[in-house]
């Protein structure tokens, strides 16, 4: 048995349907969407987004602010759901792909007068041949030295741009720019927007991609690898495969936090920033895409929560600084102690109790749900 | 030629050091097949104790004992609290686990103390010596830090070697079930070794803090080069911990030396890839075989 092949029975992902991107649909089931992957993805890719342009359109500058800052790790947590949870593979280093994200778009911005979309697919295709070069050793490695080598990774790229310095901008860093907004839409809500398409398409891309023959063998190769290069899979290329999607995910995500926060400098992507990524998105449901919404909503969330509570109860400073650090790992360890489903598979096991209840109330036949 | 030297020197130095922190990676690793991420950030929260206890006008060589002992209980703690629990599970959960606690230390230790870094004292002068007329980068306080580190991998060996105490966790760590069988209290073992763990580790950070920015993350780096380390020596071995560790210090002041201190992650990145393709299983572990 191979050790990422453990992770299938483990305790990581219980319950978790064969299809990881269809596992959140038993709510769905209800909705009578269509059985056809990308027409059901398409329609709630839409009316999600719908249901956000309402909601951003009403919030203050600051709050759509937030917002954009949610879809932008709701991006990179999705593409680590994908590694971690589909494919097996951890990683601590995606702070840095998210840092190659940031200084490509960044250079291009300040060298060139390239077009923004064009600008955005450079910053992901920067991150993936990272995500190629970093990949390629990990395919030979399993969890826990996969996990050095990428925590590795997180503390060696940063000072290589405070190394060269006249590139990078050192700690003063590169600045970016949001494009203009078209009409009298205001710039936050412009990049807000940008933002939570960005996350969008990215969502219902890997939706698609996890329903597809592809999806199945990177499952497969998480479950026991020896059997699925058995039956054929080339087991190599499709953990690098995985690696690389995850990386660019994360280079997306950068791009867009670059442009968010301004200024691109070494100080914004530190260790704390990866092991952050990871712990979001194992509280939020390790392998779920919808789960990671509630992973971004924390990463974003819990920094002001913490602040909050540390005024209210007249904290120092040191201590309000750290508070939010010590709530996410604490609710890391017992998360993986006591719910390693995260809050995703919490609400599928909550949601299936209820089915069971109420079709026991109406003892009308219902389809066995596999969420119980 | 002086930079070179002086260059080696410090190389041999740091090289002990990680070696130090290695070997309580492999204690662990070679027990329960855990890669224990805590590790530096429990040595981190041991060193800030100690500071605290020289502080409060505490002989170094008693702060030091007592940040032995408390690092002893902290390993057992958890094991037993938090490890424990993850017994037979997936070995990503306890991964994620000592990550978690990396996390807690952390932002305790920055709640306690700040985020700025503060001066350490060591045991000895930090000034270099000077044999002939030069003076070179080795410094009493370098050689107690070489001995200190030798005394704990010999102790290591004869504990395995020359003691029954240490054949039981040797067996236990080789099969756990038929240790058991054979009346090893092999759920003891484990507490011990991660006790052991804890020891080795605080005296890794109590001998590096004078010479580093002593911050809560000031063991971050160290304990990633230690992982390079442990992986050169191949994960299982103390003694692949000591080469493992003088081979990586070695690397990391030539790349910091010739190159640049920036560029010595990153040096040490390579280091690592280079080793995990060339050598998954490090240079002094056996070729396992892998059950289907």
């Amino acid at each position: 048995m191979s050790g990422a092949g453990n992770l299938a029975d483990a305790d990581l992902l219980p319950g978790t349907p064969p299809d990881a991107a269809g596992a959140d649909r038993s709510w769905l089931r209800h909705l009578r969407l269509p059985e056809q992957p990308l027409a059901r993805h398409l329609i709630l890719a839409l009316g999600g987004g719908g249901i956000l342009y309402l909601v951003t359109s009403s919030l203050s500058p600051y709050n759509d602010f937030l917002v954009g800052e949610i879809a932008l790790y709701l991006i990179a947590l999705a593409g680590l759901s994908l590694l971690t949870g589909v494919n097996g593979q951890i990683s601590l280093g995606h702070g840095a792909f998210m840092a190659v994200g940031a200084y490509t778009i960044a250079l291009l911005m300040t060298h060139t007068q390239l077009n923004f979309i064009l600008e955005l697919l450079a910053s992901v295709g920067a991150a993936a041949v990272l995500g190629v070069v970093i990949g390629v050793p990990a395919t030979r490695l399993k969890g826990p030295y996969l996990a050095g080598m990428t925590l590795l990774l997180a503390l060696a790229l940063p000072p290589i741009a405070d190394k060269w310095s006249s590139t990078f901008g050192g700690d003063q860093g590169l600045t970016t720019t949001v494009p203009t907004a078209p009409g009298n839409i205001n710039p936050e809500e412009w990049l807000t927007w940008i933002e939570l398409l960005g996350a969008l398409i990215t969502l219902v891309l890997l939706a698609n991609f996890l329903r597809s023959r592809f999806g199945r063998m990177l499952r497969a190769v998480r479950d026991d690898e020896i059997a699925a290069s058995l039956a054929g899979i080339h087991v190599a290329r499709t953990k690098v495969t995985a690696f690389v999607i995850s990386a660019a995910c994360a280079g997306l995500a950068g791009a867009f936090l670059g442009l968010s926060t301004g200024v691109v400098s070494t100080g914004e992507f530190p260790l704390p920033l990866s092991i952050q990524l990871l712990a979001a998105m194992v509280i939020g449901g390790t392998g779920s895409l919808m789960g990671m919404w509630w992973g971004a909503v924390l990463l974003v969330y819990l920094p002001q929560w913490s602040t909050s509570i540390s005024s209210h109860l007249n904290l120092g400073s040191d201590v309000s600084a750290y508070l939010a650090t010590i709530i996410f790992g604490a609710v890391l360890i017992v998360a993986m102690i006591a719910a390693p489903s995260g809050i995703q598979g919490g609400l599928r096991l909550a949601w299936g109790r209820a089915v069971r209840l109420w079709s026991g109330l109406t003892r009308k036949q219902i389809q066995p749900t596999r969420t119980g | 030629m002086g930079l070179f030297v002086n260059i080696t020197l410090d190389g041999i130095t740091n090289g002990m050091v990680f070696a130090a922190l290695a070997l309580a990676l492999v204690l662990i690793f070679r027990a329960t097949k855990i890669l224990n991420f805590a590790q530096g950030a429990m040595a981190m929260m041991t060193t800030f104790i100690g500071f605290t206890l020289l502080n409060r006008g505490l002989g170094y060589w008693w702060a030091l004992v007592a940040v032995l002992a408390i690092a002893f209980v902290l390993g057992a703690l958890v094991e037993r609290v938090l490890i424990r629990p993850l017994q037979g599970k997936s070995e990503l959960n306890p991964v994620i686990v000592t990550i978690g606690l990396l996390v807690v230390l952390e932002g305790l230790a920055g709640a306690i103390y700040g985020n700025s870094s503060r001066g350490f004292p060591p045991a000895y002068s930090q000034s270099g010596l000077t044999i002939g007329h030069t003076k070179i980068a080795f410094s009493h306080f370098d050689i107690f830090i070489l001995v200190a580190v030798l005394v704990l991998m010999v102790g290591t060996l004869a504990l395995f070697r020359a003691t029954t105490l240490g054949l039981r966790m040797r067996a236990s760590a080789f099969s756990g079930e038929i240790s058991r069988l054979l009346g090893v209290r092999v759920g003891r073992l484990l507490t011990l070794g991660w006790a052991l763990a804890g020891v080795a580790g605080a005296l890794a950070g109590f001998l590096v803090a004078p010479t580093s920015s002593f911050s809560p993350y000031f063991m971050d780096l160290i304990l990633v080069y230690a992982f390079t380390a442990a992986v050169i020596g191949g994960l299982e071995s103390p003694v692949g911990a000591l080469i493992g560790g003088l081979i990586t210090g070695l690397s990391i002041s030539y790349v910091g030396g010739y190159l640049g201190s920036g560029l010595q992650p990153l040096g040490a990145l390579v280091l690592l890839m280079v080793t995990l393709m060339a050598r998954p299983e490090g240079i002094f572990a056996r070729p396992t075989a892998r059950r289907v």
